[in-house]
């Protein structure tokens, strides 16, 4: 194995591959930071280019890419509003709300930090244990994957504050809904189409975030119309490309991305979970474990919540590589176009592809290293004029704004039917925002829905329709233990210490 | 809370002027030109298969122009219907498809049929496997069908794509081909072929219906074993159902369709360019990349293969109580 390691160094830092790698990871993030655009097209678009490349160059290019874009891809979140991939989705609850309150560089510079932590450690993680790690690929069964979007949709609480509760709860369901429109696998049968044949395929990731976070955004921004007086233009010039963040601030998120990291990547190993999931965990676990202080700051703006899905969701990212590499599984559609790539340059991904072909296993792992530290230098320079953007007159902005959201949306089908599902969406959206209903928690259980009930539907049909997957299997029990107090221990714990910490104040 | 209705449309027709001047594209015609509609996004089957062919077409100099237009939508229904729908202006136009558009049409997806459209010729093809894990219980196809003989419910078939599909459907007719209720069979769908892979390889389930193409490397290393596959005779040391004595065949076929009444003399002209790029190198390095199949079977064969499938397709979802 040493001497794999050795060769993947020595081929990952000849000048050639560092170059390709520095290009990979800079066209995903420009791909990346388009909303609308995703790794899966940055990638779709580079793969031409690598044909007569030798393999290992052109995986480690790919690489590059995939990580670039969803180093990129919190760029649109965190500014607009519109999260491109559902790997962001979580970075703009907390991204968003800092952008608009005059931290957007330190906002993007929390996502740089945090992306390059996420992937380095992941990065160090495959080194050590990517051949050990097939087996942890294939710990999971439906059971399991189940039990872990139920805990997913734990991160709802983070929407439920003060009252909300009721409204939050009704988003979940509402989005758990649109989830189950098209064609459902279980039975073949095609729920809520109308008969329309446009809907069979169901409704598409991409059309409902972006009409719900971006578009609604704009048009919530155009009907308000609020005029920026001079000071506040003024304070926010000063504030909006500053990347300083205090001693107190860097203690805070440092150990964040620690955990996030390492959850994110166990997360990205499992085929049918990834990125969106991870992401969502791990700005779920944050919340829970954080004080009642600052679970308030959740969703408003808290760093934390912030640091924590953009952490887990480049550990993902990387995790993902390992049943891709070891066992030449996808988990996720732009895996399964990285596999299409490695087949079609004669390499077949294995359990023996690290002594078959060991310059391309090592070397991909070895580049990623230098990628993330080159999408950080490259990044952090940038981000002052990147966050410039939001000094775009909105006359402009905004128009750019839906004219690129439309757009993504319909490069990926190129039917006209989405954009005008799309426009329906936005405006129920803005009726919906304007009554105040929020809606994270929609996105979230539509996400969650769909993989939630094939999971489970597809566990009942294995257990031949009994329920007893639920207690069988101690990987399903743990989770689902956790679930459950995670759900309980707010009331717990205000019954132990909520006494005490008010008999403090007193 | 404002309303400011007039900022509104100006916002909007913004907007709108943005994306009309972005989507407006021009149509050029030629007879070296031939022009590629895939019913699917980027980076799927379909996708795959017209781009190879483009580029085998290109670069071997058969056809001097190529272009691609992605129409997803409708399970490729969306792209059947703009074909009819625009067929005086589409006489460069061959549209990929493969078996889903009989099982598709017999389902009622859509309206049409392969025989509303003008049959170029079929191309490539697949076989389907069914697959188990090196260290399975059930060493060969005899010890599967032993077993769902005993009990179908104890051989859980997991597949990449959902219920009276093709994954499902196949595997279905190779236990009906072997005296089984295919209705018994116990079908597992998951959202994907990696994901149902990945399920096969955790335990959970211990047969899977999927394509050969997808299979045949892990099958040469050793991860996963094929007990059997759907062409006529053993491929490459894997033995037939056949030839096990179970009468299952079945090609996934890929293939090109022209507009409706589209001109004799130019499908023809098609029919003549698909038939030389088999021979040219181009073509080679394309097919073997992708693991691919020769099957060229123009005009009528194509329809009356077309048929053959339909009927057994038909039949057998008819039986399934899925018609």
């Amino acid at each position: 194995m040493m001497d794999g390691i050795w060769l993947g160094i020595t081929t990952a830092l000849s000048g050639y591959n560092i170059f390709m790698v520095a290009v990979g990871a800079f066209a995903g993030t420009f791909i990346g930071m388009l909303p609308g655009l995703g790794p899966i097209s940055a990638i779709a678009l580079m793969i031409p280019i690598t044909y007569g490349m030798d393999p290992s160059s052109a995986m480690i290019l790919i690489a590059g890419v995939y990580y670039g874009a969803i180093f990129g891809g919190s760029t649109s979140s965190i500014l607009i509003n519109a999260p491109g991939v559902a790997g962001t989705v979580a970075t703009s609850f907390d991204g968003y709300p800092m952008a608009k309150q005059g931290y957007a560089g330190k906002a993007l510079a929390i996502a740089a930090y945090s992306s390059f932590s996420g992937g380095t450690i992941a990065a160090i993680f495959l080194l050590i244990a990517a051949p050990v790690l097939a087996k942890v690929s294939l710990s999971f069964q439906s059971s399991d994957y189940f039990a872990l979007m139920v805990l997913g949709l734990t991160a709802v609480a983070a929407f439920a504050g003060k009252g909300k509760f009721l409204k939050a709860a009704i988003m979940t369901l509402f989005g758990l809904m649109l989830a189950t429109v098209g064609t459902d696998a279980d039975s073949g049968v095609s729920r809520y189409t109308f008969g329309d044949i446009n809907l069979i395929d169901g409704i598409s990731f991409l059309l409902l975030a972006m009409a719900s976070f971006a578009l609604s955004e704009a048009l919530i921004n155009i009907i308000e119309n609020r005029k920026v007086t001079k000071e506040e233009k003024a304070a926010l010039k000063k504030e909006i490309g500053s990347l300083k963040l205090t001693k107190a601030e860097v203690k805070t998120i440092a150990p964040v991305i620690g955990r996030s990291s390492v959850l994110g990547f166990f997360v990205g190993v499992l085929p049918g979970a990834g990125a969106t999931i991870a992401s969502f965990l791990a700005y779920g676990m944050e919340r829970s474990i954080a004080n009642a202080k600052e679970k308030l700051k959740f969703g408003k703006g808290s760093l934390r919540g912030l640091a924590a899905p953009e952490s887990a969701n480049n550990a993902a990212c990387s995790g993902s590589f390992v049943p891709l590499l070891t066992l030449g599984i996808p988990g996720s559609g732009t895996t399964a176009v990285i596999l299409g790539a490695l087949i079609s340059y004669g390499i077949q991904p294995g359990p023996t592809l690290y002594t078959d072909h060991p310059a391309l296993f090592w070397s991909v792992i070895i580049s990623m290293y230098i990628g993330n530290l080159i999408l950080l230098v490259l990044n952090l320079p940038l981000i002052p004029y990147i966050a410039k953007l939001l000094e775009t007159p909105r006359e402009l902005l905004l128009p750019l704004v839906m004219f690129f959201s439309l757009i993504g949306v319909y490069l990926v089908t190129f039917n006209t039917f989405d954009i005008y599902t799309m426009v329906l969406f936005s405006v129920v959206a803005v009726f919906l925002r304007i009554v105040d209903y929020p809606m994270a928690p929609m996105i979230l259980g539509f996400i969650l829905g769909g993989m939630m009930e094939n999971n489970l539907r597809r566990a009942l049909t294995i257990s031949d329709g009994s329920l007893s997957f639920l207690w069988e299997r101690p990987m399903t029990v743990t989770i689902l233990v956790i679930t459950i107090i995670m759900l309980v221990w707010p009331l717990i714990s205000q019954l132990l210490f909520g006494k005490i910490a008010a008999s403090e104040d007193n | 809370m404002k309303f400011h209705v007039g900022r509104i449309c100006k916002n909007v027709a913004l907007a709108a002027c943005l994306i009309t001047g972005f989507a407006t594209s021009s149509l050029a015609s030629s007879l070296d030109y031939i022009h590629f509609l895939i019913p699917g996004g980027a980076g799927g089957g379909w996708d795959g298969t017209a781009r190879g062919v483009g580029e085998a077409l290109t670069k071997s100099g058969l056809v001097k122009k190529v272009s691609y237009e992605n129409m997803s939508g409708g399970g490729g229904g969306k792209a059947i219907a703009y074909l009819i729908k625009t067929a005086a202006k589409q006489k460069n136009t061959m549209m990929v498809n493969s078996t889903p558009i009989v099982i598709r049409s017999l389902q009622g997806v859509f309206p049409q049929s392969f025989r509303d459209l003008t049959l170029i010729a079929s191309v490539i093809a697949d076989y389907q496997v069914l697959v188990v894990r090196p260290d399975s219980k059930y060493k060969n196809w005899e010890d599967v069908l032993k077993a769902f003989k005993a009990n179908p419910k104890n051989v859980k078939i997991a597949g990449g794509s959902s219920r009276g599909s093709m994954d499902h459907l196949v595997a279905a007719q190779i236990f009906q081909a072997a005296g089984g209720d295919p209705k018994s069979v116990r079908y597992v769908p998951y959202d994907a072929g990696g994901k149902a892979l990945a399920g096969l390889l955790t335990g959970e389930v211990d047969v899977l219906s999927t394509g050969l193409g997808e299979v045949l490397e892990k099958h040469k290393k050793g991860q996963v074993r094929i007990i059997g596959v759907t062409s006529k005779k053993p491929f490459d040391g894997i033995p037939s159902f056949i030839s096990m004595g179970t009468n299952a065949y079945f090609a996934n076929w890929r293939g090109f369709f022209g507009a409706p009444n589209l001109s004799k003399k130019r499908v023809a002209a098609l029919q003549l360019v698909l038939k030389k790029m088999y021979s040219t190198p181009a073509w080679e390095v394309v097919r073997a990349r992708n693991g691919w199949t020769n099957l060229y079977q123009p005009g009528k064969k194509f329809r009356v293969f077309l048929e053959n499938q339909e009927k057994t397709i038909g039949s057998l979802m008819k039986e399934m109580g899925f018609l």
